[in-house]
């Protein structure tokens, strides 16, 4: 989800909402165990279902579930993109462009068309890959052919016969390009004289995912922006501080490295288009094909049965997904376009930063003013704020960002696991920890000053009461070369709801129970807790439901990202299995001899609610006078308006070996909150994913470019290093449930929030904790991390 | 990958008999096939000698340890008596890349590995290396895991970790060729770019690794080898250390101590060694010999730090062959 949509708007968000009609009041649980549970009033549609009680009076929703599944996916029986075979397919590869910057003179692609086992060759006239485009087209001369602003950059693409015929064939394409000068680092991009990677203002527009930047800036050189943002007075407020403290931190740009790359499989047929998507998105893409290629959205068919993670980048169309549709038309055959490690590596981002941060304080730690100046770079694209936390995070009245994109001629930054976040994260939260050694406070105490989170709150507590925090040492205490330290970060990310959350549920007249809808599976469990929700209803276990979803045959679903699909899904599943309930039990009332108010659906039986009689739920489903019975709904709105986030605090206990420069993780604690926890399996192993990427990213993952080519030196995942099964410390997750009385189910993703954010930040802290030296850039490599000790001369201090 | 033909042998003569123009010995096949994918090789036929079974075996008498080339790397880190009598080796062999990767890497194709540069790996560059250009792309550009010493023409690594040991240990191969069998001293078996940057090793074309033969250690030996990489699983070494001392008590006699990824091929620290002569082996002469074992290095724009790692590597790793230190936890992988 885009870091500007944090400054979304609820009143916007609620004028795209459906009418709303009669109301009624119900009185809903509100806030935090720990802290106390009550209920609060709300206006609700006068059809909503019933307030659910706390999870622990439930059957099913709020238990630990088992993945839904998972038996699939780890038999191999779960079908991905790449594992579709249609009959007479084709499989393609996209050529790319071996030169960083230049204008095509020419694409020849006969010695490529005469290769035997060829169907298809296509060449690109339009990039569909996130790349900005010019405000004002005229300022580069118009040519039939993209203008080339990365190496790597598709240009044309061969289906064939077998994926060795098509790479052998793409390979004879010749195209002939005017080189232009180029630019691969940000510092350099910066420079007055640097190389422009477009020759004016350009802009880009991002996914339903998010990423892309603000359009309305100023651009100078290759600097697009800056976006400045004012609340309150902030020079004001450093007059009025007691303690200022300042900080410069610079981030790596991280590659999506999805286990799946991305990739269709595009069957063009005359009376349909069906998309086989590795997406985040079966709406999306849907939308993005029909607008393509001019067709009815009715026409285009988008299914995503098993997904092999996307972490942002996977939302719309794609060139690749382009190119194999337009490959398909042409050769009548289907064709699978999925693209190599290689190229995943190049065709989407996390963008870098160079941020500095201002933080003035009062003595007791309350916050008079913050300022953050951010560059960073999404290569071709835009995308690179970082303001999320420093804006977001705690109480200050006075606040002031500058955000800049800079373009350099690499691929396109995208969406990644809550854009802004890690990298805004690791500057502020830093800075804070600072602030707290300036002021000779305890890092958690300076926050309960701070924050005003209520589950923050809470979430500080556990980690008080759970690691051994208490033991905290000064800064540097120990002596010898390894030195062992801890750290706390926090982490906020934010409620967004889409309201294009559909569903269907069917009851058969065997009582088997069917709950469909377009929303994708992108690994986090959605269909797990589809079933929950669903079973909860009907009293039925949950692998009892059949879930079918990932295909825009099903009632429109949520694209997933920005941690939107729980929270928006889950309240249309209920209240569409709740009306297929009352539907059924009106059905079944009359033949069962009573009424449907006298019967309620438990254990798998249609019960009379005095006890005094039941049936299988099989039985009474045999005398429904129809063979099925189904309810479709689409969301409600949330029951207020209110800005909501979310958040979490991880700690982290390491150990620096300050002659090697390796940072060992020992144990990360995490503690996090999204509303109500559906299964908290689900959502504490998407924490442990959300941990492992931020160390990945703290300590391991960058990508190189080469300066002389202009190429990426380490497109692979040799060279390009990702957290492995050694690196991975104790890891324990708790969560706390947060009932905010907004829908139906109270549900909130937890994709974003989930340790990305914090863990470079905790590490950091924990590294300064360990060593009384800052880390300012990561990854925490031996090499970096030598030089922030001092000790890359060859001197070696004993 | 170019299309090949493949011949399956099972005798060491069938297979010298068809390494024949430009076809290439395929042993465990890791960096071949890597090779082939990334197009920087496209040999027209592999030789396989994976089922060459008097190649495989590993042989202990008095004289000495016997390896065949076809012994797997998990095989010698396995072996009791190796990890006794040659502790480095089994330590070099037990750590080096992945599980998955030593069960299927030869010893032969490990010694016989191309050296790591991603310039050099990758078709996107020309360069001094490949004979296509009269470039060193590291030199001036990316060079953070490149060589510290002797990188003048050439900065690439020859990444063998167990070569470290078996050059600090003496070892010699056998070359088998059509013309009969020769023996090469690990000393001069690998080519330094300066010699000859395209050579790499003293094997002719048409000639086969038969066997790697390692002398019975002195009375008083004690070995080990640690590697550092940036991460423990499945990651190459930034800096690994090979060290053998020969003691009478306390005081070491003789000292070899190799250096691997330090320079374009593996390398003996002649002025660390000849510091510990005679010396008592205490965290301070390890240290010392750590800091003249690099003091000749002339690191690039972004590789200082390995400086810094192979003092501590080498300073470690003695005091683990000395048995005064345990196995140093960041060079568990
Ligand atoms: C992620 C990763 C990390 C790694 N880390 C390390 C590491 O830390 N340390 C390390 O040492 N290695 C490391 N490696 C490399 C790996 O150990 C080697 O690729 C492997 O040992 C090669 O052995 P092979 O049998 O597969 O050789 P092959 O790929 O079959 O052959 C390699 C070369 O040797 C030649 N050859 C093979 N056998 C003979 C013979 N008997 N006579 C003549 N020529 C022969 C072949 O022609 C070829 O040129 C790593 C690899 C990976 C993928």
């Amino acid at each position: 989800m885009a870091d500007d949509m944090m400054v979304l708007d609820p009143e916007a968000q609620q004028e795209k909402q459906p009418k709303v009609g009669e109301t009624k009041t119900a009185s809903v649980l509100f806030g935090i165990p720990q802290l106390g549970l009550t209920h609060v009033d709300r206006q609700v549609p006068v059809d909503e279902p019933p307030p659910l009680p706390e999870n622990s009076a439930l059957k099913y929703v709020g238990h630990p579930t088992v993945r839904y599944d998972g038996v699939q996916k780890v038999s191999g029986r779960g079908k991905y993109t790449a594992d579709v075979h249609l009959p007479g397919m084709l499989y393609a590869y996209m050529l790319g462009a071996d030169v960083p910057h230049g204008r095509i003179l020419s694409v020849d692609t006969s010695a490529a068309e005469r290769y035997p086992g060829v169907k298809a060759v296509y060449v690109i006239e339009h990039d569909y890959g996130g790349i900005a485009e010019l405000r004002d087209p005229k300022a580069e001369t118009p040519s039939r052919y993209p203008v080339v602003r990365y190496a790597g950059q598709p240009i044309a693409a061969v289906a064939a016969t077998s994926q060795a015929v098509a790479e052998d064939a793409a390979k004879l394409i010749q195209v002939k390009y005017d080189p232009m000068p180029f630019v691969v680092e940000r510092g350099d991009a910066r420079q007055a004289d640097a190389p422009l990677v477009f020759p004016g203002p350009a802009d880009a527009a991002g996914s339903a995912g998010g990423g892309g930047g603000p359009k309305d800036v100023p651009q100078t050189g290759n600097v697009h922006g800056p976006e400045k943002k004012t609340k309150g007075d902030p020079e004001a407020g450093f007059k009025e501080a007691d303690v200022i403290v300042e900080g410069e931190y610079f981030t790596q740009v991280q590659t999506h490295s999805a286990l799946e790359t991305h990739g269709v499989v595009a069957d063009w047929k005359p009376d349909e288009l069906t998309i086989y998507a590795s997406t985040q998105g079966t709406a999306s893409v849907r939308d993005e094909f029909a607008e393509v290629f001019k067709l009815p959205k009715s026409k285009v068919r988008v299914i995503t049965e098993f997904m092999g993670g996307g972490f942002g980048a996977k939302f719309g169309a794609g060139n690749e997904g382009v190119v194999a549709a337009n490959l398909s038309r042409k050769a009548g055959a289907p064709v699978r376009l999925m693209l190599d490690r290689r190229q995943e590596h190049i065709v989407s981002n996390r963008p870098d930063s160079h941020q500095k941060l201002r933080i003035g304080a009062k003595r007791d730690g309350t916050l008079t003013a913050i300022e953050l100046i951010s560059y960073g770079t999404a290569g071709v694209g835009t995308g690179a704020g970082t303001a999320g936390p420093a804006t977001n995070l705690y109480k200050c009245a006075n606040i002031r960002t500058e955000e800049n994109d800079v373009f350099v001629n690499a691929g396109p930054g995208a969406a990644f696991r809550a854009p802004g976040h890690p990298q805004g994260c690791f500057a502020f939260e830093q800075t804070i920890d600072d602030l707290a050694v300036k002021l000779n406070m305890d890092p958690l105490d300076l926050r309960e000053k701070i924050d005003e989170s209520p589950a923050r709150k809470v979430e500080r507590q556990i980690i008080r009461e759970k690691t051994n925090w208490r033991d905290r040492k000064a800064a540097g205490a120990d002596t010898g070369p390894v030195k062992r330290g801890m750290g706390i970060a926090q982490s906020v990310w934010y409620r967004f709801v889409d309201m294009d959350s559909s569903c269907e549920v069917r009851v058969a007249k065997d009582g088997s129970v069917e709950v469909l809808s377009a929303v994708q599976d992108i690994g986090g469990g959605t269909k797990t807790i589809l079933a929950q929700v669903v079973a909860e209803e009907f009293g039925i276990p949950p692998h009892n439901v059949q879930v079918r979803v990932g295909d825009t045959r099903y009632p429109i679903g949520p694209n997933s990202g920005g941690s939107v699909t729980a929270g928006s899904i889950t309240p249309a599943i209920r209240n569409t299995a709740w009306q297929a309930k009352q539907k059924f039990l009106q059905a079944v009332a009359a033949p069962l001899g009573t009424t449907a108010d006298n019967l309620e659906l438990r254990d798998g039986n249609v019960a009379w609610k005095d006890g005094s009689r039941s049936v299988s739920l099989r039985s009474a489903a045999a005398k429904m006078p129809t063979s099925e019975i189904s309810a479709r709904t689409t969301r409600v709105p949330d029951y207020e308006k209110a800005k909501l986030t979310y958040g979490g605090v991880d700690y982290v206990e390491l150990a620096v070996d300050t002659e090697t420069g390796r940072v060992h993780l020992e144990k990360v604690f995490g503690v996090h909150d999204c509303g109500r926890p559906i299964n908290p399996t689900g959502v504490i192993s998407q924490v442990h994913g959300g941990i492992l990427q931020g160390i990945s990213y703290a300590l391991f993952e960058q990508r190189v470019m080469d300066r002389q080519k202009g190429y990426m030196l380490n497109a692979n995942l040799e060279s390009y290093k990702i957290v492995g099964a050694r690196e991975v410390p104790e890891i324990e997750v708790e969560l706390i449930e947060n009932y905010i009385g907004q829908s139906s189910t109270d549900a909130a993703g937890i994709g974003e929030s989930a340790g990305i954010i914090t863990l470079a930040a905790a590490i950091g802290n924990a590294f300064y904790n360990a060593t009384g030296v800052r880390m300012r850039s990561i990854p925490m490599t031996p090499s970096n991390v030598l030089a922030a000790l001092g000790k890359t001369s060859g001197e070696m201090t004993v | 990958m170019n299309r090949f033909t493949f011949v399956d042998c099972a005798t060491v003569d069938e297979a010298l008999s068809q390494m024949k123009g430009d076809a290439v010995v395929k042993a465990g096949g890791i960096d071949l096939l890597d090779l082939m994918k990334d197009g920087i090789v496209s040999p027209p036929k592999l030789v396989s000698i994976l089922n060459v079974r008097s190649l495989h075996s590993i042989g202990l008498t008095d004289r000495g340890l016997e390896l065949g080339p076809l012994t797997t790397l998990s095989e010698i880190a396995e072996h009791p008596e190796i990890q006794q009598r040659y502790a480095g080796l089994s330590d070099a062999a037990g750590h080096a890349a992945t599980p998955q990767v030593r069960n299927m890497a030869t010893l032969g194709g490990n010694l016989m590995q191309r050296p790591r540069c991603w310039y050099f790996r990758s078709t996107d560059f020309d360069c001094r290396k490949k004979g296509s250009s009269d470039e060193c792309h590291a030199l001036q550009g990316e060079n953070q895991y490149h060589a510290i010493v002797n990188n003048k023409s050439c900065a690439m690594v020859h990444p063998s970790s167990t070569a470290v040991p078996l050059l600090a240990m003496d070892a010699e191969v056998e070359l088998t060729s059509k013309a009969g069998k020769r023996t090469v001293a690990m000393r001069d078996f690998y080519v330094a770019p300066e010699v000859d940057l395209q050579r790499e090793t003293a094997v002719k074309p048409g000639e086969l690794i038969t066997a790697i033969r390692v002398p019975s250690p002195a009375a008083g030996t004690r070995s080990a080898y640690q590697k550092y990489g940036e991460k423990e699983s499945f990651d190459w070494p930034i800096a690994d250390a090979g060290v053998v001392l020969e003691m009478d008590g306390r005081t070491c006699r003789k000292a070899a101590i190799v250096l691997g990824v330090a320079a374009p091929t593996p390398i003996h620290a002649t002025d660390a060694e000849a510091a510990l002569r005679g010396k008592v082996i205490d965290e301070r002469t390890a240290r010392e010999a750590g800091k003249l074992a690099v003091a000749n290095a002339t690191p690039l724009s972004q590789n200082g730090y390995k400086v810094q790692l192979f003092q501590t590597a080498v300073y470690r790793t003695i005091l683990l062959a000395a048995g005064q230190m345990g196995r140093d936890p960041s060079a568990v992988g």
